[in-house]
Formats: structure tokens, C-alpha cells, sequence
């Protein structure tokens, strides 16, 4: 093999190691969301934007249209056994805090569309609720199981987060009396 | 003769085929499509979500869909990744084409390298250098050595 072929054939191997590092460290940092990571250092991230189809509703819906309110977004999906226990809460607290600028948002994630309809009609859910078949914001909010519920602030940072499902009434007003507190 | 029974056997295995696509069965499409939060097929998870859409495909198959409809139900709702292969279309063909596209690559560089090993072997010295006349002593002290053996 001639010099020139040698060094060519060299410089493509450590090129092609050297992408395939950049990718595999890529897809580390991408398992952990800048927002989960933030939340944990004491920090209020904005709330990654999305616009998603409604489920009980008709076209779609995007967080940046809720701006200026507290919101409180709940990942669930029609299948996590939690979610079925917390659920209730959820409509009630959305009741209890109807017109006081708070929003109750319910994301559907990686779930089939008719039973997500049916879970809904099920539990008498009346706030909206979006379907992120894909689960394109599961990665951005870093959300690792279900349910999770995250407190958004009228500025649209991220105040506040529930691991697993909320255990009662008290838990869900502990955290939007924190998104509502002064930044 | 030969093209009869050429026939016979595409006949033969296209019939299993269609029967595939216009009425699967569930193992084949659990088999096909991937749990959205275990990264694994159905048929190797037993994760909620993985039972949930295996009652979703069980579901289709006895409403009559075609699997190619099922897949499409499922893409259409979960995105691609669902699918444990990827389609051969758009950029999801890459995945297809690279695989193949290494393997010429890797045929043609050992192709490269046999071509010129096998060349350079016959017309090559060992030591790379074209061999000069020998010394006039040194050939004359080879002969008296060799004589010896006579």
C-alpha cells in the first residue's frame, strides 16, 4: 500500500471513531434534560415550548398560548396504574383552582389515541389534555416514568416537579403555592 | 423444466406472504413493532405499554386490518420509531443503504489489496531492490565452493 493511501485509509478510521465518540456523547447528554438537571441545582428552567394535538378538544394546543397563568402539566399515560389514582385529584385541584390563574394541563405520552379518549371519559376529566404520541417532550422535560407533574410559573420557568403520582390534595396546592411565589 | 419449477417455488413462497400481510398474526406483528418506552419488541416485553398495544394489535387483527395497515395505525400515532425496522423510504432508506454501501466498500479495499499483493509478489524482489552483477571474486569463491560438492 502506498504511503499516501496508507495515511488516507488512517485519517478516515480515526474520522469515522471520532464521529462515532461525538455521538455516543451526544446521546448521553440528551438522557439528561437541561430542565431536570436545573430543577435539582435549585434553579427554575423555562418550560421546554410544544403545541400538541387536544384530546378533549378540537385542533391544538401550545404552552406558549397559557403564558402569563400557572400551570400545572401532568405526563400521563391511559395504561401507568398511577395515573389512574391521581387522576381524580387532578380534576378536583383544577376545579378548586379554577379562575384563581392557574391551568391544569394533562399530556398524554407514547399512549394509544382512543384509549387516552376513553381514560379521560372515564375519570370525568374536564381540563385540557394534549397527545404526544411520539413522546417528542419526554426528553426535553426529562420526564422518566409515569406520572410526573411539573409547576409552571406565570413567566413560564419550571418552579417545581412530582416524581411518580401526586398522594393528595395538600401535595398538588404545596406546589403551585410554589410556582405562584415571588421568583 | 427449470423455469416451471422456478415458478412453482416463487408460487410457493409468495403464498405464505400474502397471507402475512392480509392476515398476520400477532406474534408476527409484536415481533415487527417496538415497546415506545422499553426500546424492546412487544413480543420480548411485558411492560403496560407493550401489553396495551399487543390488545391494540389483537384488536386490529380481528377488526381485519392487513398488517401493513396495523403498521401504519401504530407510525401514525407513535411516530417510526415504533417500527423495529425502518421503512425503505426517504432518509430511513440510509438505513439500508449504508450497511451495503460498507460492505462494497470492504470488498473492494480487500479486492484493492489481494490485486496488489498478488502483483507485487511476482515481480518484486524480497528486498524491494533490483538485484546487481556479483562481485567477480565473490562468484569466483561461489564456484570453487560449489565444486567441492561435485
Amino acid at each position: 500500500m502506498s504511503g499516501r493511501l496508507r495515511i488516507g485509509a488512517q485519517a478516515a478510521s480515526v474520522a469515522l471513531v471520532a464521529a462515532l465518540l461525538g455521538l455516543l456523547i451526544w446521546k448521553i447528554a440528551q438522557g439528561e434534560s437541561e430542565v431536570t438537571s436545573e430543577l435539582r441545582s435549585g434553579g427554575t428552567p423555562a418550560a421546554p415550548a410544544f403545541r400538541l394535538e387536544r384530546l378533549n378538544g378540537e385542533g391544538e394546543l401550545a404552552l406558549d398560548s397559557l403564558r402569563g397563568r400557572t400551570i400545572v402539566i401532568n405526563f400521563w399515560a391511559s395504561y401507568c396504574g398511577p395515573c389512574k389514582e391521581e387522576t381524580p385529584l387532578l380534576q378536583q385541584a383544577s376545579k378548586r383552582w379554577q379562575g384563581k390563574g392557574v391551568v391544569f394541563l394533562g399530556v398524554d405520552v407514547q399512549d394509544v389515541r382512543g384509549d387516552a379518549r376513553s381514560f379521560l371519559a372515564r375519570y370525568g376529566v374536564t381540563y385540557p389534555n394534549v397527545y404526544d404520541g411520539k413522546g417528542s417532550t419526554v426528553g426535553r422535560y426529562g420526564v422518566t416514568g409515569y406520572p410526573e407533574t411539573y409547576f409552571v410559573d406565570a413567566a413560564g420557568k419550571v418552579r417545581y416537579r412530582i416524581a411518580g403520582a401526586v398522594q393528595d390534595a395538600a401535595e398538588i396546592d404545596d406546589g403551585i403555592k410554589r410556582a405562584l411565589a415571588p421568583a | 423444466m427449470r423455469l416451471v419449477a422456478v415458478v412453482l417455488l416463487a408460487v410457493a413462497l409468495a403464498g405464505p406472504a400474502v397471507a402475512s400481510e392480509s392476515k398476520p398474526t400477532s406474534a408476527e406483528v409484536e415481533s415487527e413493532v417496538v415497546c415506545p418506552v422499553c426500546d424492546t419488541t412487544l413480543d420480548t416485553s411485558d411492560s403496560p405499554a407493550a401489553r396495551r398495544l399487543k390488545v391494540y394489535i389483537r384488536a386490529r387483527i380481528a377488526a381485519g386490518d392487513t398488517k401493513s395497515e396495523i403498521k401504519a395505525k401504530l407510525v401514525d400515532q407513535f411516530g417510526p420509531t415504533i417500527l423495529a425496522v425502518p421503512p425503505r423510504k426517504g432518509f430511513d432508506l440510509v438505513a439500508w443503504l449504508l450497511p451495503l454501501a460498507g460492505l462494497a466498500v470492504g470488498v473492494a479495499a480487500v479486492g484493492a489489496l489481494a490485486w496488489r499483493w498478488s502483483r507485487g509478489k511476482g515481480d518484486e524482489p524480497p528486498s524491494g531492490r533490483t538485484p546487481g552483477p556479483l562481485d567477480p571474486a565473490l562468484e569466483r569463491r561461489l564456484d570453487d565452493e560449489l565444486a567441492r560438492f561435485e
